[in-house]
């Protein structure tokens, strides 16, 4: 049988001459689904943007061989590139809203495929649109392609994405973490609807993911990638299975570990820490948060999970001061907090800290770590020089990061050092109660494994309440002494961590859990079955 | 949306307004005596003071403004205190002149700018790019005096082809007038051109930083059209921006060029007639420069409004 993609020892340097890709070998046969997995930098998108004979940032093709269709892909003309792109092999971003292009309309974005290549008239095209369009189950087929990007929702824009990659029908699909920024009952819908199309027309896939749980769904084989290197390649089921290497049993384990852990012993205080009242906020005249009360006590951690858009992240904004209410009060230790940032005092600033999503902005790029640290240190606690310096190492060590850090810039830290850091620095303050907004979603699985038990541990040690912000509930289930869901601005349901989980009362708790995929491979097809 | 052009045009007639009395403002605390000007030497106190209650110099300020801007909005600029004639009959050809000249100018280097812009951007990093930004570099570091003498010194001097005086007038053959205005013209398209160029450039770049370019690229559509019909149109907003800015340049800012061509445009008007303390011909002419800036400003903006896709196309609420 012949192979839709052949590549054999490929090899990608960045414009700096780092080796991204040390010889990468794959065959893809028509129709195929082979998922490439592996953390961020083992090289998952650089080998199949490679294959479109594409490298992102001035990243450059220096060795092998790339198959697609009888082309030599790599010493093809540019010409020959650019014919091959959108017929033969179509590409799908992780984040369809900044891959669209904001000044058009979608129709005129998706036409655009085969009208360009010539491979229909208009009304053809057209056709096959709607046709696409209604595969993938979008709203008034006929006439979605009328909107702009900004007129759809997430989960619409990633759907109109596959349609536009598959506009010029082609071989091979590239699917770059395409559910990945979607919300969990989104991503469900999504991730079947790809899948039927995908078998309908018969397109073989290189699905690009960091979620096994994911990619157990869809893919035929699997192959693991780390570092620029393949570390095995194997039939779905048998490599989630049985994986040979200790690298992908690392992570096959992990993976379980997340989605069966079950809730860690935790006893936490009895005194009230935090309390909300009836709280309204508005952004403008959008109502944002409806009449949210909450208590937390000292040492409690307590989830709040729902989608994007439910308010968790206003609630957090909310408590820190960033954003005053309309109605309602917070209380911490029973005093009321003022409203704005600006009227607390050093005392009420010190006991609240924030620790944000993406540690990559979070931290100035141009102070070291050791100035980050020591801000909040010499701010609340008058530490200087000497006392200064030996404070800092001390958390360093806290957070399992060397002394020699204190020196190093942001730029120098990997992902998980740098969201270390940021926890440090929360530290510094000595805060009572610990917001934590979605600190391990920009992490790759081992290395938010790694943050979440420093968290734990820094709970057992210093006593410190967390408000754990997050859509992922296997977080939850093994962080949390409570958990509270979030819907549309309102709280529909608080519970202790094993009740909520064992019998969810309301109708879209249980349906926010049942959309954690698992790691079985016909668990899509038993959820899709089951509705 | 409409409602965003409304708000961008009430706020230009707010700012007419305060620089009517900015300009008004500024006039009166010029140094010097107009009655004392014209009279000269011969000047006696009671003269002066005759000729102060008839150009209606010894009322209040205030009054005088409210009489002065009430004239404005009536089409009335007032009268030339030098030669007793209507500033509206003395000052309108000549803002026509000047309004030619920019045009002229401003009909080749806006597209060659642009164009420029555009060609350099799709062109990152190529000898092509490198020399234009190069050549762009040089002139927007000349001044433009510098510039025209150096134009006059070779264009018309050395090799004679054209005249170094701007000599115009009503009546003239089109290609007379071109023939006069081209050397003036030249130096004003030199110091446009390098910024709305570079800016096109800078703005044409950012967009093709974007990841949508990127998808056009991956769906395999050729370089001219990923960047025309994808790239430019998102970099519209800043580019018109800077040739409004330019184009404000080319009428309001041309003082020099008149001068050293002796081209009898508006920002001559206004240097003979601070020079001669004709002050309702100085507030006339600062209001028309000023009017144009505003104009040109506001247009702008309203442009950048209506090119907005999220302005033009609301998000429609789903039932």
């Amino acid at each position: 049988m012949s192979h839709v993609l052949q590549i054999r020892d490929l090899r990608v340097e960045a414009p700096d001459g780092t080796v991204l890709l040390h010889g990468v070998s794959m065959d893809l046969n028509p129709g195929e689904v082979l998922g490439l997995i592996g953390e961020s930098g083992a090289g998952k998108s650089t080998v199949a943007l490679a294959s479109m004979g594409y490298g992102r940032g001035g990243c450059r093709i220096t060795g092998g061989e790339i198959r697609l269709a009888g082309t030599e892909m790599r010493t093809a003309p540019r010409q020959t590139r650019e014919a091959l792109r959108g017929t033969r092999i179509a590409y799908v971003a992780q984040s369809a809203a900044a891959a669209f292009n904001p000044a058009m309309r979608l129709e005129r974005q998706i036409l655009e495929v085969p009208r360009v290549h010539g491979l229909m008239n208009e009304a053809e095209a057209r056709v096959w649109m709607t046709d696409l369009f209604s595969a993938l189950q979008l709203p008034d087929p006929e006439h979605f392609g009328r909107r702009f990007p900004h007129q759809v929702s997430g989960g619409q824009l990633q759907r109109a994405m596959i349609a536009m990659a598959m506009a010029g029908k082609p071989d091979i699909l590239v699917l770059d973490e395409p559910t990945t920024a979607l919300d969990v009952t989104t991503q469900i819908e999504v991730l079947r609807l790809l899948r039927d199309v995908i078998r309908r027309y018969g397109t073989a896939a290189l699905y690009i993911t960091h979620d096994l749980a994911v990619i157990a769904q869809i893919a035929d084989r699997l192959m693991v990638l780390r570092n620029g290197r393949e570390v095995e390649t194997g039939p779905t089921a048998a490599l989630l299975d049985t994986p040979q290497q200790d690298y992908t049993r690392l992570l096959v384990a992990e993976r379980h570990g997340s989605l069966t852990a079950s809730q860690r012993m935790h006893n936490p205080g009895k005194d009230e820490l935090l309390a909300i009242e009836g709280v309204d906020a508005f952004y403008g005249r959008t109502q944002v948060l409806h009449d949210v009360s909450l208590r937390l006590n000292r040492g409690e951690t307590l989830a709040v999970v729902g989608e994007s858009g439910s308010g968790k992240s206003t609630l957090a904004r909310l408590i820190a001061g960033l954003l005053p209410p309309a109605r309602g009060e917070v209380r911490l230790d029973g005093a009321c907090l003022p409203p704005e940032l600006s009227q607390r005092d050093n005392a009420q600033l010190r006991r609240v800290q924030l620790v944000y999503q993406l540690p990559d902005v979070a931290l100035n790029p141009h102070q070291t770590v050791g100035e980050v640290i020591g801000r909040p240190l010499a701010l609340f606690g008058g530490l200087r020089g000497r006392a200064l310096k030996d404070e800092v190492a001390r958390l360093l060590d806290q957070i399992g990061l060397p002394a020699c850090f204190a020196a190093r810039l942001p730029g120098a830290l990997s992902g998980g050092q740098k969201q270390r850091v940021c926890i440090a620095r929360a530290l510094a303050a000595k805060p009572d109660l610990l917001i934590c907004d979605e600190v391990t979603s920009a992490l790759d699985p081992l290395v938010a494994e790694d943050i979440l038990r420093l968290l734990l541990q820094l709970q057992d040690e210093l006593g410190i309440a967390y408000l754990f912000i997050t859509h992922d509930l296997s977080v939850v289930r093994r962080l949390a002494d409570r958990v509270m869901v979030m819907q549309t601005g309102r709280i529909i349901e608080t519970a202790g961590t094993a009740t909520l989980f064992a019998t969810p009362e309301q109708a879209y708790t249980r349906r926010l859990l049942a959309a954690v995929p698992e790691l079985r491979t016909n668990w899509l097809d038993e959820v899709t079955a089951a509705h | 949306m409409a409602w965003l052009i409304l708000q961008r045009l009430g706020l230009g007639v707010i700012t007419l307004v305060l620089v009517s009395m900015l300009v008004f403002a500024g006039t009166e605390i010029l140094p010097g005596d107009v009655a004392a000007a014209i009279l000269g030497q011969n000047a006696t106190p009671e003269s002066l003071a005759a000729l102060r209650q008839e150009l209606g110099l010894d009322s209040g300020p205030v009054a005088r403004y409210l009489a002065w801007a009430s004239g404005i909005l009536h089409g009335d600029l007032g009268q030339s205190l030098a030669n007793r004639q209507p500033v509206g009959e003395l000052l309108w050809p000549r803002f026509g002149n000047t309004m030619a000249l920019a045009g002229y100018a401003a009909v080749i280097a806006v597209p060659l700018a642009v164009g420029l812009g555009i060609s350099s951007a799709a062109l990152r990093g190529s000898f092509f790019d490198r020399a234009a930004n190069v050549v762009a570099l040089a002139t927007v570091s000349l001044p433009e005096y510098f510039l025209g003498l150096l134009l006059i010194l070779f264009v018309s001097v050395q090799w004679g082809l054209l005249p170094s005086l701007a000599d115009t007038w009503s009546g003239m053959g089109l290609a007379a007038w071109l023939q006069a205005t081209t050397l003036p013209m030249l130096v004003l398209v030199l110091v446009t051109v390098a910024q709305i160029m570079r800016m096109t450039r800078t703005t044409v770049l950012a967009v093709m930083d974007q990841p949508f370019i990127e998808t056009a690229c991956l769906k395999g559509l050729p370089m001219g059209r990923v960047v025309l019909v994808h790239a430019v149109p998102n970099a519209l907003g800043p580019t018109i921006n800077v040739v409004a800015f330019n184009l404000t340049y080319l009428i309001a800012g041309v003082v020099l060029v008149e001068t050293i061509f002796n081209y009898n445009g508006l920002g001559r008007f206004m240097v003979d007639a601070v020079s001669k303390r004709d002050v309702p011909m100085v507030q006339a002419a600062a209001m028309v420069f000023a009017a144009v800036h505003v104009v040109m400003n506001m247009l702008a903006d309203i442009a950048a409004i209506a090119l907005n896709p999220r302005l033009r196309h609301p998000r429609v609420k789903e039932s």
